[in-house]
């Protein structure tokens, strides 16, 4: 009885591919993590979707990708812009790789309210 | 000008040995690991490899005066000492490319893997690297989607992979092994696995098997909102059977299939690959069998050489060993052939076992995938070895979880993401293996208690196949 008693239950989570299984990052590791993409010269671009449309591939672009950005500030901005503009959305940052023609990074930084 | 004929066995050297040769770049080179034959100087040896993995014959023939060998024979062209092992040696082989079929991995390898390794003159024979000229990768499909197209369909970037071969490989029921499939999924697993001896056996018939895992993997992306698949193996007794089951995968609405290479066989995969690009499919492919040809240091061909030869002929995913896990692997010669899949040009590099240029053009690259023997505590290090673009296999490691799959999943999910996380802040993933896991382990009872369960397990046993160094 006692091993039963031990056992856990695992609650399927809806979640938001990369570090979606990780407590919601705190500001300074968000910083950590666009520092990251900017050093491997990827180009920050932000996306946001309504929570109830965004499993589909498509987000909805917030301007365009910030091409040449290398500012950290620059891009904590964009995104806190994003997010007033949008406050139940979620909003995703995205590193572009010109060279192998995909992303390097992909995370959500802000959770929809709703969600 | 016209030769005269002259019948007879003339010394293999006279016309394969040339030492003065500059390879083209259209050649196709290989180097041999040769143990000769007591008595047999080194040189008749590298140019017997040579002539009878292409042109020749023992013995003279008339009908050689009708052709230019000169246009069409393989030429011994360098010799090297292998480090630390006086009884073998290098031999360097350039085959011009017509000698070739266009497209055609199966051509090269009766060539250059054939009769040739059941000569007299020579005691052992290793084939240890080849050189595919630009001019023939172009004329192969490769892999039909590749690491790119892949991201973009699964819809996952920054990260690698996270997999699960469902366990016990053999003997469970189409629905029971539905469930196995789906408690992963749900977990937070982004693809599972049909291990390879799974077919179609009498416990679990191919059509009910795909039915199921269809079921499972549809249900856990509508309630994880993640892309979600299972390399359902159609592996088969005749290519027209293995079709079938593609086909059926493809109607189930199934992203991914996969195929054992090796004892399906070269034909088989490339014609599969062939079938994948055209109909929008992704292929996993395993390696059974590789071990009987690419363990042994002196005889068989390297790993390294078969997984180009898988680029080649058509895959996205490729097996390749873990180093930390319970199969052999070496960790300088694993990193040589996971770039040798994953890049567009890999320089020669003798210490990661890589012995010419290859320049792979446009060619696709191809997942890495590590699996066998692998659960939480090597995260760090497989992040590490593999980098992003690799599938980490998990099999046990899931689903030996105390409170079963699902949570064993989201185990290996919550210590790749603070693996991945804690990389990119810049610190050493595995001098800091330990802090990195147990913070995560404080916001997931999952991943704390997985990493209570196998912390006496390591896999610490000498490699079998060293690269040869001094």
């Amino acid at each position: 009885m006692k091993a039963t008693s031990q056992m856990g239950d695992y609650r399927t989570a809806q979640t938001l591919e990369t570090f979606s299984f990780l407590p919601q990052l705190t500001q300074e590791e968000i910083y950590d993590q666009i520092s990251f993409m900017l050093s491997q010269g990827l180009t920050p671009a932000i996306e946001h979707e309504d929570p109830a449309q965004a499993t589909n591939h498509y987000w909805t672009m917030w301007k365009l990708p910030f091409f040449g950005e290398k500012d950290l500030g620059n891009v904590v901005a964009e995104l806190e812009a994003c997010h007033r503009a949008y406050p139940n959305h979620h909003v995703r940052l995205l590193g572009y790789d010109n060279y192998t023609q995909s992303q390097g990074v992909c995370f959500v930084v802000y959770r929809g309210k709703a969600w | 000008m016209a030769k005269k004929y002259d019948a007879g066995v003339k010394e293999y050297r006279d016309l394969y040995w040339t030492p003065d040769y500059v390879p083209l770049d259209t050649d196709l080179l290989a180097c041999f690991k040769v143990t000769p034959q007591e008595g047999v100087p080194r040189e008749e040896a590298a140019a017997a490899v040579a002539a009878e993995s292409s042109t020749g014959t023992w013995s003279t023939v008339w009908s050689e005066l009708l052709t230019d060998m000169e246009y069409y024979k393989g030429r011994a062209y360098r010799i090297e000492d292998v480090p630390g092992d006086k009884e073998c040696f290098y031999a360097f082989i350039a085959y011009p490319l017509d000698l070739f079929e266009e497209g055609s991995i199966v051509n090269v390898l009766t060539s250059l893997v054939g009769n040739v390794f059941g000569f007299k003159a020579v005691k052992h024979l290793r084939l240890e690297d080849i050189r595919f000229p630009i001019a023939f990768v172009k004329t192969c499909m490769g892999p039909p989607n590749g690491i790119q197209v892949e991201r973009d369909r699964l819809n996952k970037y920054g990260r690698p992979l996270l997999g699960c071969t469902i366990k016990p490989k053999l003997g469970l029921s189409a629905k029971n092994y539905g469930r196995a499939v789906y408690e992963c999924l749900r977990g937070g697993l982004d693809l599972t696995k049909d291990d390879e001896n799974v077919n179609s056996q009498p416990f679990m018939r191919w059509q009910n098997r795909f039915e199921f895992v269809a079921m499972a993997v549809e249900k856990a992306q509508a309630e994880t909102g993640e892309t979600k698949g299972h390399y359902l193996n159609v592996t088969a007794n005749t290519p027209e059977e293995m079709y079938e089951r593609a086909q059926f995968a493809k109607d189930l609405g199934q992203p991914i299939i996969m195929h054992d290479f090796l004892t399906g066989g070269f034909t088989a995969n490339t014609g599969l690959a062939k079938w994948c690009r055209k109909n929008g499919m992704m292929l996993h492919i395993h390696r059974a069998m590789h071990a009987v040809i690419d363990r042994h240091p002196k005889h068989g061909i390297h790993f390294r050489v078969l997984a180009k030869c898988l680029r080649l002929s058509g895959g996205d995913h490729l097996h390749t060993g873990t180093v930390v896990g319970k199969l052999e692997g070496d960790r300088a010669s694993t990193l040589g052939y996971v770039d040798l899949l994953r890049e567009s040009f890999i320089p020669e590099d003798r210490r990661r076992g890589i012995f010419f240029d290859q320049d792979w053009g446009s060619m696709p690259g191809v997942f890495a995938v590590a699996s066998g023997g692998i659960h939480v505590w090597h995260m760090p290090a497989l992040l590490n070895i593999f980098g992003d673009d690799s599938v980490l296999q998990f099999g046990g490691g899931t689903q030996g979880h105390p409170w079963g799959n699902a949570a064993g999943a989201a185990a290996n999910r919550v210590a790749l993401e603070a693996c991945v996380k804690a990389r990119n802040e810049g610190r050493e993933l595995e001098r800091e293996s330990k802090e990195i896991l147990t913070g995560a382990a404080k916001n997931s009872p999952e991943l704390a208690i997985a990493m209570e369960t196998w912390k006496e397990i390591k896999f610490e046993f000498e490699t079998v196949d060293k690269l040869d160094v001094a």
